[in-house]
């Protein structure tokens, strides 16, 4: 009965059931046992989820939607955290005073849970058919090759090409997206009456974002299940959602229809979490692009030339070289003072490599100048001199941090490294940088798990600005920030740039931030550059079929324009390993018109 | 503490000396790393005392130590731990023991973890044939047999206490060597050293300034650990001729000379046992103290 209620789906829901509640949840109250005692993370939240519905649950960082989602999966952290008060009603049954043992049949069976991140949430040594089957066995009583057929239907349902010969492969040899979709199938391979998506697109390109929420959409029209989306995007909550809960500090701030949270929001906090989404269009209309045909240019800070990162891989007894990852080919552009150049792309295309090359982390080939120098025919000392002038900013400002230094030493010890100033010297600039990127002098002496992520990231930032660099590399920088913190990093950003003169290399896969910062674009796809222009000739006139489809798959946040069909693509993203002696073609870009270059397609 | 920051001190280096006078003080505010520092300050000084603490002297065969039948003594006003099987006073013999046993357990120690640091983490760090040389090297010392290459040593040079520290450092640092390699190898990977390349800071500055307190607790636990094998290590060395020679005693000496009586005497090697077991012990809870306190990411986290 399961097995065809995949294929087929169970798919009429009947009229009279469509609004019957499958969750109610009452004020529901989970607390955290702390050093202070208890405090609550999520207090006195209601709501009630219809069958086939999509609830979206939005907040930032700290919201406490991750730990309601995980009350109702009866996953809560032990022994810290528990349901203090409240009811979580599935049916007729209360899953908060419900005991493990009972919760483990409902678990997987009638709630499921998608989590992030597929590769931690796949266990690594099994294999993806395997850890299907298990699940399956495990709340049905189908055994053996019943079950393994039934696994390859729920591949075959989230389109995952070659199911049968999918199951036998490990979670590391599939993308992110397949990953993603595994996780999908197994969620749904049971048809639960709930299923629970935290961040599902959140760690995934794009592309594949899109692609996924579809999926998810189809699959939830066909088989009726109500879906809890938990998400800070407010473009996916506009995709997805039927009924909104917005959430900040454990409290529901405000409860609706889509189109009454996005049209008419009712509570100011609502309204600034919306006008802090970067939308795609606003960036061109409030800053018109500053023309990059000035007449007297000035020399490039930093100019790439014919930019290759390979990777030899080995194989065979004798360890030789039979593989090479092509991370990037080729590439050329140049920064001017001042100046934003973003590379774009997804996952894997080499932008990330290319700034790792730039910063002196990688081995490259190739020329690199910074401020007219070469790097490849400098010394050690010279290197690190004319490096001074490239500073990097990486995307989770925690791990790039030593956890184990005081912020204030942090940030002096580019100086120090650099000779720069007498200690006492040091000890101001370091202190007025803090004041510049808005922290305070007295903060110099904490470590860096006393701030917030924001905070954190205005201190690589002071401390990449230490040295005065020509040029800053922002690897992602913005990416890992709750929309309303990005929103203030990024006018920083642009208010040190017009100060100090710097230009950005800015690195990033979400195009609508990208379209509010940069100056010029570059799109790269696998470690070639597809397409380069200024920011309106990018976004306003795309020509490459690349750019395009990465522009239309940014959703919107904005109900009304709510797409249907998203560009699909089941097949993967051909890869950068080739074998040893057979290098891809090389695009040539072409000129049309204006400094707009595409390649070939 | 509005300006902790001498005026002619480099920037980051202060960072210790503003913290160092808080160290000690935090030590003691924690009553199991005070027990510890009363155990092991107790050891030192009666090690260095040992003279003036008791009235025998530690090779005298005492005349009234033994029974008229020839027994060692238990413990009596007289002789406060008993008397060993040649009338020795058992507490003479393990005051002065302590100055071998201290030598062994905490400069011996400390060599083979100051060793096994330095390989591993330059071994972890630097990877390529430089880190697959050391490595490989470990991993033959590693099945190297400790007591053969004592031997060897032995027969090269006279036995002595030094031997035996040598011989310790030369085969403990392995170990260590192995642990921080992997601990060293996953840090080298973490971004915030990426982020002290791209800002020009240099080999020496990473690895002992961003990657080695990071290991902090690693090695303190392999420190901790490592004094109460390395004393029965000498112990064993010694009995086959090779470290200290009788009539010096050691800690672990005491025990191996009597492990034969022990159901006559239990004395002989309860109190000497109890001596290695409280020394470790105490080194393990300054140690965990120490830990925690060194790690910045702990404080206001209880």
């Amino acid at each position: 009965m399961i097995a065809n209620g995949i294929k087929s789906g169970a798919a009429t829901v009947a009229p009279d059931q469509a609004n019957s509640p499958v969750l109610t949840v009452s004020g529901l109250t989970v607390s955290v046992r702390g050093d202070e005692g208890e405090r609550a993370v999520v207090s006195n939240l209601s709501f009630v989820l219809a069958r086939g519905e999509t609830l979206c649950i939005a907040g930032e960082s700290g919201s406490g939607k991750s730990m309601t989602s995980l009350a109702v999966m009866g996953l809560l952290p032990q022994p810290q955290a528990r349901v203090s008060t409240g009811s979580i009603l599935l049916g007729d049954i209360d899953l908060a005073a419900l005991s493990e043992k009972r919760m483990q049949t409902i678990r997987g069976n009638r709630v499921a849970m998608i989590f992030q991140e597929p590769m931690t949430s796949l266990n690594p040594v099994l294999s993806i058919g395997r850890q299907l089957v298990e699940a399956i066995e495990a709340h049905t009583n189908l055994g053996g090759s019943a079950a393994r057929t039934h696994a390859i239907e729920a591949l075959k349902a989230v389109r995952i090409p070659e199911a049968e010969s999918r199951l036998k492969q490990f979670p590391h040899e599939l993308s992110g997206g397949m990953r993603q979709r595994v996780m999908i199938a197994m969620a749904l391979a049971l048809k639960p009456d709930v299923l629970i998506a935290d961040e599902p697109t959140t760690a995934l390109d794009v592309t594949v974002q899109g692609e996924v929420l579809e999926l998810l959409r189809d699959l939830q029209r066909e088989q009726g299940t109500a879906v809890i989306l938990i998400t800070h995007d407010m473009g996916v909550v506009a995709e997805m959602a039927d009924r909104v809960i917005v959430m900040r500090n454990g409290r529901m701030v405000e409860q609706g229809t889509i189109t009454d949270i996005f049209e008419r929001p009712q509570v100011d906090y609502t309204r600034e979490l919306l006008a802090a989404v970067p939308k795609m269009g606003a960036g061109r209309a409030a800053a018109p692009a500053r023309s990059p045909e000035e007449p007297a240019r000035p020399a490039a800070v930093a100019e790439v030339r014919d930019l290759h990162v390979r990777f030899d891989l080995h194989g065979g007894f004798f360890g030789r070289v039979t593989h090479r990852v092509h991370a990037v080919e080729g590439v050329n552009f140049s920064i001017g003072p001042n100046e934003t150049l973003s590379l774009v792309g997804e996952s894997g295309c080499g932008k990330s490599t290319t700034a790792k090359a730039l910063a002196g982390l990688l081995p490259y080939s190739g020329d690199i100048a910074v401020g007219g120098r070469n790097l490849a025919g400098l010394g050690r000392d010279e290197r690190k001199a004319v490096r001074r002038d490239i500073q990097m900013i990486f995307q989770d400002p925690y791990a790039s941090l030593d956890p184990r230094m005081r912020v204030g030493d942090l940030v002096a010890e580019p100086l120090l490294i650099h000779s720069v100033g007498t200690p006492k010297e040091r000890t101001d600039r370091v202190a007025a940088l803090f004041e510049r990127v808005g922290l305070t002098a007295d903060q110099m002496e904490r470590y860096p798990h006393e701030f917030s992520g924001g905070q954190r990231q205005r201190i690589c930032i002071a401390r990449a600005l230490a040295l005065r660099p020509k040029l800053i590399i922002a690897d992602e920088s913005v990416s890992a920030l709750d929309v309303s913190v990005q929103a203030r990093v990024l006018k920083l950003l642009k208010e040190l740039q017009s100060e100090f003169g710097v230009a950005y290399l800015f690195i990033s896969h979400d195009m609508a931030v990208v379209e509010n910062i940069s100056d010029k674009v570059a799109v790269m796809y696998l470690g070639q550059i597809v397409e380069m222009g200024t920011r309106d000739q990018i976004f306003a006139y795309p020509r490459h079929p690349y750019t395009k489809r990465l522009i239309e798959a940014v959703p919107v946040p904005d109900p009304a324009r709510r797409r249907t069909r998203f560009a699909r693509l089941d097949s993967e993203i051909a890869s950068p390993i080739r074998r040893v002696g057979d290098p891809p073609a090389r695009l040539s870009l072409q000129d049309v018109g204006g400094g707009h270059l595409v390649a070939a397609h | 503490m509005t300006s902790p920051i001498a005026p002619d001190a480099p920037v980051v280096a202060p960072m210790q000396s503003r913290r160092r006078p808080g160290v000690f003080g935090r030590l003691l505010k924690r009553p199991l790393a005070v027990i510890g520092l009363v155990i092991i300050a107790v050891t030192v000084l009666g090690a260095i005392f040992a003279s003036w603490l008791t009235a025998y002297d530690p090779n005298e065969q005492l005349f009234d130590g033994l029974t008229l039948e020839g027994a060692p003594l238990p413990p009596s006003a007289a002789f406060w731990l008993g008397t060993d099987l040649l009338g020795r006073d058992l507490l003479t013999r393990i005051l002065y023991g302590a100055r071998t046993s201290l030598i062994i357990g905490v400069v011996a120690n400390g060599a083979a973890l100051l060793i096994g640091t330095l390989v591993g983490i330059t071994a972890g760090y630097f990877r390529g044939w430089i880190g697959g040389t050391l490595m490989r090297f470990t991993d033959l010392m590693m099945a190297f047999p400790a007591l053969l290459l004592a031997i060897c040593l032995a027969a090269v040079f006279q036995p002595s206490l030094w031997i035996v520290a040598m011989v310790i450092a030369l085969v403990n640092w392995v170990q260590t060597a192995r642990v921080v390699f992997t601990e060293t190898s996953s840090l080298a990977e973490r971004e915030f050293i990426d982020a002290e390349r791209t800002i020009g800071a240099g080999t020496p500055r990473i690895l002992f300034r961003h990657i080695l307190p990071h290991l902090l607790p690693t090695i303190i636990v392999w420190g901790t650990l490592g004094i109460s094998t390395t004393v029965l290590l000498e112990a064993t060395l010694s009995y086959l001729g090779i470290g200290v020679q009788p009539p010096t005693a050691s800690w672990g000496n005491i025990i191996f000379e009597n492990q034969t009586y022990f159901q006559a005497a239990p004395w002989l090697f309860f109190f000497p046992g109890a001596a290695i077991l409280a020394l470790a012990l105490a080194f393990n809870l300054v140690g965990d103290a120490l830990r925690d306190i060194l790690d910045p990411t702990q404080r206001g986290r209880a």
